[in-house]
């Protein structure tokens, strides 16, 4: 099948690729791009593994089409820390040891981007809510929530 | 140089190391690594649970452009490779070794399961091999199927082995028979539960992955794959299945994404995989679907349990009694028939005082993939029976359960059980007042009443555990059937700067070694943690291990590195007395410091470390330059970690929804090393423990064919589904290991599904109940339908 070009925008550099029309973003992110820090948990849309933004939007890369991309902004895991340093969410992940095998973790701190970006004060609902989408078979979920609820802190009052 | 101590690390809550690779995208999982070369593979697979093989064709399927290659299980059967096999001979009562069926990587014959692989098929990219392996035609003729233990165990059930009569693999017991059944003539008191120990699918967020390679040059290979073993699994590649003596056999396991037990074994695919890379001399890499692995990895659990106590007069438990069907699945999986008898029937006796227990367990086979273990492995099905036994019991007698358990608790250690465990410590009344408290349970009757109010339920439950962590000692384990030694290595390097490499053969894959090991390195050294580096993962670097399963990395492995440590500062004290001209006795080791009584000279870890290279100020006659020792520790028993876990529920009778609206887990773990991660390895057990027992299940039809094969129908705890699991320690040292560790990594796994059942039934007021507690079944028992 012929190839599609794709020129798309990632973590803030302009990326050209060429990927089959079918291929998913996840599968072009990791295969053809080699940014493997996009994690498959599923390939169904369930665990939220493969969270990316997408013009600031939260979406599963495995259900978006590499196409779709096209004259889009993608933001993933290794675009979210500052050039020097972390982002204070990746800060707080790291400091409440919110991770164990860190498979899920590059799709929660992506989807609690999401969240504070949209949502600076999440109430604890709120945020279990929001971080439903994403599995993790490791935590048990509190940490994460616990480092969520720091950061939120700490990005609306910096320290 | 001053001489301020370096507050000590081990035991403190510091971040893990190993966190900023992950936090940034950077870890290196099984799936990440591409190869030069690489070729991608996928497997052809029985649709069927059971049936003979009668043909295999593969020709339209290696028409395809980008196939490389297609090799079929009838090709495999001439390859001279041996068997997957299981590491653990166990024998019936009558004597008899186990019934043990064949199991080759790909089927040429017969296939036993629903997704049992037979053609592997090898392509430029994994999406051309799944497209090609549609096209191998394979002509079935379907047998009869048995895919549960009732169907395998019936008079006329079909023959999954040749020759395997009844399907059974073993009939096996421990406890003494005679003096339990005379308990129970002088009861006063039986309480008898049939109790199901539902299925489970492990489901590690990073499935199972292979990356293969052979190198025809050096006639050698080299393996990545997700495991939590790479040493056993390298031996049993080289010993058992045949391919290449183990110095040509090099496995990678670098960043892991959970195990919980599933990565513990050989897998057909991992034999597959390096036979085919041979084969088409190109690195094959297969990474499982999510699909894939539900229908593959090894599941947990799955018993059959009719069981009773025995009470006096006053209350007190005489004696109990087990018989357990358990199903290892088609095949015999690497710790197949351990799971359901030494590391299951030996924890019945719990936290209690009892003085006789005869448990008998039949295993048999079934059309379904293999049971193995699974985060907990055999003790939370044997901690289920006994906290559903003791509650039950207790509510029957009329007695607070709380009490009741109080009343029948081992007190006096060391403690031996009937069941051939010997506890060394413990104190099971702290952890239970303390979690009581925690929990606010004497205020439970008014928090009851406001739910009533509400036109709900609400239950409390109890959920004592205890559990043998740190399996050993080996020769012990050799006479019960291991075919493998269960002792830890470590090595400890110190590089002449005085930093520090740790080779482990344990494996993490999210315990968090990389921090704890080193915090525990750094206090000896009086170093920094920084300068710590653990290595692991493997084979090419640490000379042997055992990985990580059962808890034992701590306690074992852990334990390992301490005595290593040990040999290093006797030997840097040695060469400090010969730096500092003195008698090496008055040589004294503080807080990353040597000084001696015979001069006010001191010299830094660093120093000394320098020293040993330079070799300059001691005879290398009398000692050997370097700095650098290894230990191999065997624990001389097992480790009893125990706690109390408590579950409240509210429960809609309108629904069945039940909703944990609190769980305190207080357990001790011994001396702790890292609280925070002990922490989180309580709150990921306890989730699984309660994604047991309210939504986990793993479903077969009577074709054997999996209805849970996705999480839209196998149900995944979430992060909305619980309250905070709140968490407590209370701390008896353990005698079985120099730093008095006992295992965290199970706890919650198996103190959480007796505690939520426990509370359910407490809500329902009702006896006897299965996990899952799905809202259909809550309902049922809370409408009385
Ligand atoms: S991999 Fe995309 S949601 Fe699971
Ligand atoms: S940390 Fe392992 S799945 Fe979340």
């Amino acid at each position: 099948m012929a190839k599609v070009h794709v020129q798309t925008q990632i973590n803030g550099e302009p990326v050209d690729f060429l990927c089959e029309p079918q291929q998913s973003l996840l599968e072009v992110l990791r295969e053809e791009l080699s940014r493997t820090g996009t994690k498959e948990g599923c390939g169904t849309g369930d665990c939220g593994a493969c969270s990316v933004l997408l013009d600031g939007r939260l979406v599963c890369a495995c259900l978006v089409l590499g196409v779709e991309a096209t004259g889009k902004n993608v933001t993933t895991i290794e675009g979210i820390a500052p050039e020097e340093g972390l982002h204070p969410i990746q800060q707080q992940f790291l400091e409440h040891a919110a991770l164990q095998c860190g498979i899920c973790t590059p799709g929660l701190i992506v989807a609690t981007k999401a969240l504070l970006d949209k949502n600076p004060n999440p109430t604890e609902k709120e945020i279990r809510y929001w971080l439903a989408g994403n599995l993790c078979r490791c935590t048990g979920y509190d940490k994460i929530i616990r480092a969520v609820q720091a950061s939120a802190a700490e990005l609306s009052h910096p320290a | 140089m001053t001489n301020s101590a370096r507050p000590k690390s081990f035991g403190t809550s510091i971040p893990r190391k190993e966190d900023r690779r992950f936090i940034t995208g950077h870890g290196r999982y099984t799936d990440d690594v591409e190869l030069p070369a690489q070729a991608h593979a996928a497997f052809v697979r029985s649709p069927f649970a059971h049936a003979n093989i009668l043909s295999i064709d593969a020709s339209e399927a290696q028409k395809q452009q980008g196939v490389i290659a297609v090799y079929t299980g009838t090709q495999f059967a001439t390859s001279g490779l041996g068997d997957l096999q299981c590491g653990w001979m166990i024998h019936s009562r009558d004597g008899s070794p186990m019934q043990v069926g064949e199991h080759p990587a790909l089927a040429s014959q017969k296939v036993r399961f629903a997704g049992d692989a037979v053609a592997i098929v090898v392509a430029e990219s994994a999406k051309l091999a799944k497209l090609a392996a549609e096209l191998v035609e394979v002509d079935y003729e379907e047998l009869p199927v048995a895919a549960d233990l009732v169907s395998a165990g019936a008079p006329n059930a079909p023959e999954i082995h040749e020759g395997i009569t009844n399907n059974q693999v073993y009939d096996w017991e421990i406890g003494n028979k005679a003096e339990t059944a005379e308990a129970f003539q002088r009861a006063a008191h039986i309480t008898e539960l049939n109790l199901i120990n539902n299925r489970l699918i492990p489901n590690a967020m990073e499935t199972r992955a292979v990356n293969a390679q052979f190198d025809a040059a050096k006639d050698s290979y080299t393996l990545y794959v997700a495991s939590q073993n790479p040493h056993g699994l390298r031996m049993t590649l080289a010993a058992v299945i045949g391919f290449a003596p183990e110095h040509k056999l090099r496995v990678i396991s670098e960043d892991v994404g959970g195990g919980f037990g599933s990565k513990a074994f050989n897998y057909a695919e991992e034999v597959a995989c390096l036979w085919a890379s041979k084969l088409c001399n190109r690195p094959v890499k297969w990474t499982c679907d999510r699909s894939e692995a539900f229908l593959t990895d090894a599941h947990g659990r799955d018993h059959v349990t009719r069981a009773s106590l025995a009470l006096d007069d006053d209350h007190k438990i005489i004696g109990m009694q087990v018989h357990t069907q358990a199903n290892v699945g088609a095949y015999l999986s690497t710790f197949g028939s351990l799971i359901p008898t030494y590391v299951y029937a030996p924890l019945l006796s719990g936290q209690y005082n009892i003085p006789n227990i005869y448990a008998n367990v039949v295993t048999r086979y079934t059309n379904t993939n293999p049971v193995d273990a699974y985060r907990g492995a055999g003790r939370p099905e044997a901690g289920y029976v006994i906290e559903r036994l003791v509650e039950t019991a207790a509510r029957e007698v009329g007695m607070n359960s709380a009490e009741f358990r109080r009343l029948n608790f081992i007190r006096q250690f060391p403690h031996s059980t009937p069941v051939d465990m010997d506890y060394d410590t413990g104190d099971f009344q702290a952890h239970l007042d303390k979690a009581l408290e925690m929990i606010k349970a004497d205020q439970f009757p008014e928090r009851k009443a406001e739910t009533e109010s509400r036109g709900k339920k609400r239950g409390l439950g109890i959920g004592c555990y205890i559990e043998a962590a740190g399996i050993g000692p080996s020769a012990r384990l050799g006479k019960l059937g291991s075919g493998a030694g269960l002792w830890e290595s470590a090595e400890v390097r110190v590089n002449p700067t005085g930093s520090v490499e740790v080779l482990t053969g344990c494996h993490s894959h999210g315990q968090g070694h990389e921090t704890t090991y080193a915090q525990l390195v750094a206090d000896q050294f009086g170093i920094s943690v920084d300068d710590v580096d653990i290595v692991h993962g493997d084979t090419d670097k640490v000379q042997f291990g055992m990985g990580t399963f059962g808890s034992r990395s701590g306690p074992v492995g852990l334990s390992a590195i301490s005595l290593a440590c040990n040999k290093v500062v006797a030997k840097a004290t040695a060469i400090a007395a010969q730096v500092l001209e003195v008698e090496q006795d008055t040589v004294d080791f503080t807080d990353g410091e040597f000084s001696s009584s015979a001069t006010n000279q001191r010299l830094s870890f660093a120093e000394v470390a320098l020293n040993a290279y330079t070799a300059h100020h001691f005879s290398t006659s009398d000692i050997e330059p370097g700095l650098s020792e290894g230990c191999f520790f065997d624990p001389p028993d097992f480790n009893f970690p125990a706690g109390t876990h408590l579950c409240e529920v509210e429960i809609d009778p309108q629904t069945g929804v039940v909703d944990v609206v609190d769980f305190v887990a207080v357990d001790d773990f011994g001396v702790i090393g890292n609280p925070m991660i002990v922490e989180g390895q309580v709150h990921g057990g306890v989730v699984q423990g309660v994604g047991q027992a309210l939504w986990e299940q793993a479903v077969h039809d009577e074709q054997g064919q999996l209805l849970t094969g996705s999480y839209m129908d196998y149900t995944m705890p979430r992060a909305s589904d619980m309250p905070d699991v709140r968490v407590g320690f209370t701390e008896t040292r353990c005698t079985t290991n120099p730093i008095g560790m006992k295992g965290c990594g199970e706890a919650g796994a198996i103190g959480a599904p007796p505690a939520v059942i426990n509370a359910i039934t407490d809500a329902l007021d009702i006896r006897e109940f299965d996990m899952p507690a799905t809202p259909e079944k809550v309902w049922r028992a809370a409408n009385k339908r």
